[in-house]
């Protein structure tokens, strides 16, 4: 280990113990990347702090010896957010699992950033209440990556994202201060800025989330169309009707092979496209609406319609769409996914540009998407035993990308920029965007050690080669992904 | 060059500014009105050249909120950016120039059936100037304040340089947030020229259920009952004195079923009516007006504060935490001070606040208008690096920011 980090190792230890300061090069590569598998960096140092004040104490530390940082809580992110720096320390979460505080009169309840997201619906749900912020991952996800991504999830199309359920947060900022940022207090909104940074403007510590009513109905459905034009079809019908459900998700044919491989959902055969449309709201609301619903997707050309009838059915309902990217793997030895965000207009156009980039660099991809709000998920297949492809895969990626920014769109809709797609910023902003909004990031990080190199282009991320090694997830089992 | 002639380089639209104009009675110098993003970019390059401080004025309805500023040799007026850039319907979303009116917003929105789900306290109010102040109504109960509804924002620096953020897209987040950063920041991070709204549909039908509650346990027990019942108000408010009521909107049928059980629920003479009731979605009466922000259950305490002032004081409070009170002109410097500080004592112990929105002249003076800012030496970093020169509406925000 290089001499500075040495010296910081002593320092770290003195204040946490060495228990919680890991310099072992073996047990330091278990964070070498996160969901992003594809970008590895073995940390210099890993610390396990308890405490508000620890945190802050070890940023003041790293601050006086000017060694970056990197905050981390489950690891579960898709870009590389958490990505940790070799020369640097990486301050992982997840020993601050504490829920401080329920208050359902307030309806809110206050966290430390560790707690896993779907542990903090566990605990208020007895009392009606849920945390609406749904990633995927939620099952192993914490609320400190949510506040750090903002996270979004199926639901987010009706509730919102994580910055819509966060009312205050006690960061530690690169001083290595701990302040107060709320939501509705006097000044700046600095928290609306904090959430969704990506944890370049500091650590939050301690956050205050609002909790959601459960609602009185949940009705699903999942129905079965000829292709996806009739898909985006119905999906336009129904939010051109007026309302909105608190999911639309939309998979393709391929991508229903790979979920039908891995999970056994038994989606209707021949389907071209299955599109899961989910409302909630107060009964007599929801039942008018969803008979619409239903009509709409026959209208559109579905030849099957299912719906679930209780808690199991909408959970086998879900079951393929929330296994179907990891199940991606059962039918490609490695892929890249996308995040791109496009007009929900543009479905249509840009799903049949898609395909024909598919077919025109022999470069297989499915899609599963997000369809009520236009975020698509374009599975990039590729076998990363075969030279080149790689790289032409990277090409596609990158197209797909492209084509959302052509049509208005944005180059990811819930999983962040991270290190993945911080090159593709320039295709969407311009310079002076990219340098207004790394004015704030001046404004609580100048010396630029609070997770450097993440959202924002740097030399240092050129080039590097994408894809994802065969063989199981290392979540595969424990959560779904995605 | 002097200050008026490189102005008049760059915008047609540049003259004297009258004593009327002033802001919180400092006279702007110059008065520039921009028809374009780009001409608002020139006027803004050419106030830096010249070292002018620049203060943004949409049609003045809130222009008497926060602090006077330390000087005002441009103001900016955005009148003639009032064009709606884009309708996507089919996409939910709108993109307006900051000087368009929320009304008139809402009538261009409501031709293809959809709304931008914000209240208009203040007729004629400009989408700049909401955004800037971060202004919201009932609806925040389900849609939020600005923060939640701007997805995208253009905005121009005090350098005269364009930026945007954010994008056309609800679901987005690639780079960070500045429409949530300037949501209520009163002008003084840079000039708010365009933005793009997340929209909902009309709701086909709509009724307020309203009941009359006699006091603060009364009042605190209904909107609770709400809060916690499956009945999901667009918006649920209390209007001091003495009345709960919620907005339900959706499907005709929906919102008959939903009524007739929130009637059910609230008891009493609980009643279902077509019209808001009185007050609903106004800002109270009154010559200073406070906004005031803390958890539900603050709201027993709070009624009790204002039934204990010796004065006619009134109130509306949104039931997920957020309210205004106006206080009457017949309250002394010191009686507004005292009521002031017993609210901030009241709401401080709920872990929320209290800011001044407008007062009188005399009574300014004695009062602290933002009361305790966390975080401001954080504020007055990020002020730092968007206006070096502390130009852009010196002195309008917490801190003398």
């Amino acid at each position: 280990m290089e001499p500075l980090l040495k010296a910081l190792g002593l320092r770290l230890d003195a204040l946490l113990g060495t228990d919680r300061v890991i310099t072992d090069p073996v047990r330091l590569r278990t964070y070498e990347c996160d969901g992003l598998t594809n970008h590895r960096s073995t940390p210099g140092i890993v610390v396990l702090p308890d405490t508000a004040e620890e945190i802050a104490a070890i940023v003041r530390v790293c601050a006086r010896a000017g060694v970056p940082y990197v905050a981390r809580g489950s690891g579960t992110g898709l870009s590389g957010g958490a990505l940790p720096r070799a020369d640097g320390v990486l301050i992982v979460t997840s020993r601050m699992r504490r829920i401080l505080e329920i208050d359902i009169p307030g309806q809110r309840a206050v966290v430390e950033p560790g707690v896993i997201n779907l542990d903090v619906t566990r605990a208020v749900r007895p009392y009606g209440y849920y945390f609406a912020p749904d990633p995927s991952s939620q099952q192993i996800c914490s609320v400190g990556g949510n506040v750090a991504e903002n996270s979004g999830g199926a639901h987010c199309l009706k509730y919102g994202f994580t910055a819509h359920h966060v009312l205050a947060c006690e960061v530690v900022t690169p001083d290595g201060e701990l302040v107060e940022l709320a939501a509705d207090g006097p000044g700046y909104d600095l928290l609306g800025v904090f959430v969704g940074a990506e944890g370049t403007l500091g650590i939050a510590t301690k956050i205050t989330v609002r909790l959601t009513r459960v609602p009185e109905t949940v009705q699903t459905l999942l129905a079965a169309f000829g292709s996806i034009e009739a898909g985006g079809t119905a999906v336009s019908a129904i939010i051109g009707a007026g309302m909105v459900p608190a999911a639309i998700e939309m998979m393709d044919a391929l991508s229903i092979e790979a979920a039908e491989a891995a999970v056994r959902c038994e989606y209707p055969p021949g389907a071209g496209a299955v599109l899961i449309v989910e409302l909630d709201g107060p009964d007599a609301e929801v039942a008018a609406q969803f008979a619409e619903v239903e009509r709409l997707c026959r209208d559109a050309g579905a030849f099957e319609i299912r719906i679930a009838a209780d808690d199991a059915e909408r959970a086998l309902i879900w079951k393929g769409r929330k296994s179907a990217f990891a199940a991606v793997g059962r039918i490609s030895p490695a892929y890249i996914v996308q995040d791109g965000v496009i007009p929900r207009t543009a479905l249509p156009r840009v799903l049949a540009r898609i395909d024909a980039l598919s077919a025109e660099s022999g470069v297989r991809v499915a899609n599963v998407f997000h369809a009520g709000d236009g975020n698509l998920h374009p599975l990039v297949l590729f076998d990363d035993a075969e030279p080149g492809a790689a790289e032409r895969a990277e090409v596609v990626s990158g197209a797909i990308l492209d084509l959302c920014i052509e049509h208005g769109g944005s180059i990811t809709g819930e999983h962040g920029v991270g290190v993945d797609k911080s090159r593709y910023m320039p295709r969407m902003f311009s310079d002076t965007d990219l340098d207004t909004m790394q004015m704030v990031r001046c404004g609580f990080d100048p010396a630029g050690l609070c997770n450097p190199g993440k959202v924002f282009p740097t030399p240092r991320l050129c080039g590097e080669v994408p894809g994802v090694r065969k063989g199981p997830h290392p979540f595969e089992g424990k959560a779904d992904v995605f | 060059m002097r200050p008026l002639e490189a102005l008049a380089k760059v915008c047609v639209d540049v003259r004297a500014g009258e004593p009327e104009e002033g802001v919180l009675g400092v006279q702007p110098a110059l008065v520039a009105a921009p028809a374009s993003v780009a001409e608002a970019a020139e006027v803004m390059r050419a106030a830096a050249e010249q070292g002018l401080s620049v203060v943004p004025r949409g049609a003045e309805t809130r222009l008497d909120w926060g602090t006077p500023p330390r000087r005002c040799d441009l103001l900016v007026d955005t009148h003639r950016l009032d064009g709606l850039v884009e309708h996507a319907s089919g996409d939910l979303v709108a993109t307006a120039e900051a000087g368009l009116s929320l009304e008139a917003l809402a009538e261009r929105l409501a031709e293809k059936g959809q709304r931008l789900s914000l209240d208009v306290p203040l007729p004629g109010s400009t989408v700049g100037g909401t955004i800037a102040t971060g202004a919201a109504g009932p609806l925040r109960t389900l849609f939020g304040t600005p923060r939640n509804l701007v997805i995208g924002l253009t905005v121009v620096r005090a350098d005269g340089k364009v930026a945007r953020s954010g994008g056309k897209v609800v679901k987005n987040v690639a780079g960070y947030d500045l429409g949530r950063l300037f949501s209520g920041s009163y002008g003084t991070l840079g000039l708010i020229v365009e933005a793009t709204f997340r929209l909902h549909p009309v709701p086909a039908a709509a009724a307020w259920v309203t009941r009359r509650v006699g006091g603060p346990e009364e009042a605190h027990e209904a909107v609770q009952a709400v809060l916690h019942s499956p009945a999901a108000p667009s918006a649920l408010e209390y209007i001091h004195p003495g009345t709960v009521a919620a907005l339900l909107e959706g499907v005709p049928d929906g919102v008959a079923a939903r009524a007739g059980r929130l009637v059910d629920l609230l008891g009493g003479d609980a009643r279902i009516t077509e019209d808001a009731p009185d007050g609903w979605g106004l800002y109270p009466d009154g010559t200073t007006l406070i906004d005031a922000s803390a958890p539900p259950p603050s709201l027993r305490e709070l009624i009790g504060l204002v039934d204990g002032l010796q004065h006619d004081v009134a109130m509306t409070w949104s039931g997920v935490g957020h309210g205004q009170i106006g206080l009457p002109s017949g309250m002394t410097s010191e009686e507004v001070g005292g009521a002031l500080g017993a609210l901030r004592d009241v709401l401080g112990r709920h872990k929320g606040g209290a800011v001044v929105r407008y007062a009188p002249q005399e009574v300014r003076s004695e009062i602290d208008m933002w009361g305790p800012v966390p975080s401001l030496a954080l504020m007055r970093r990020v002020k730092d690096q968007f206006d070096p020169d502390h130009r852009l509406s010196p002195g309008r925000f917490v801190g003398g920011i």
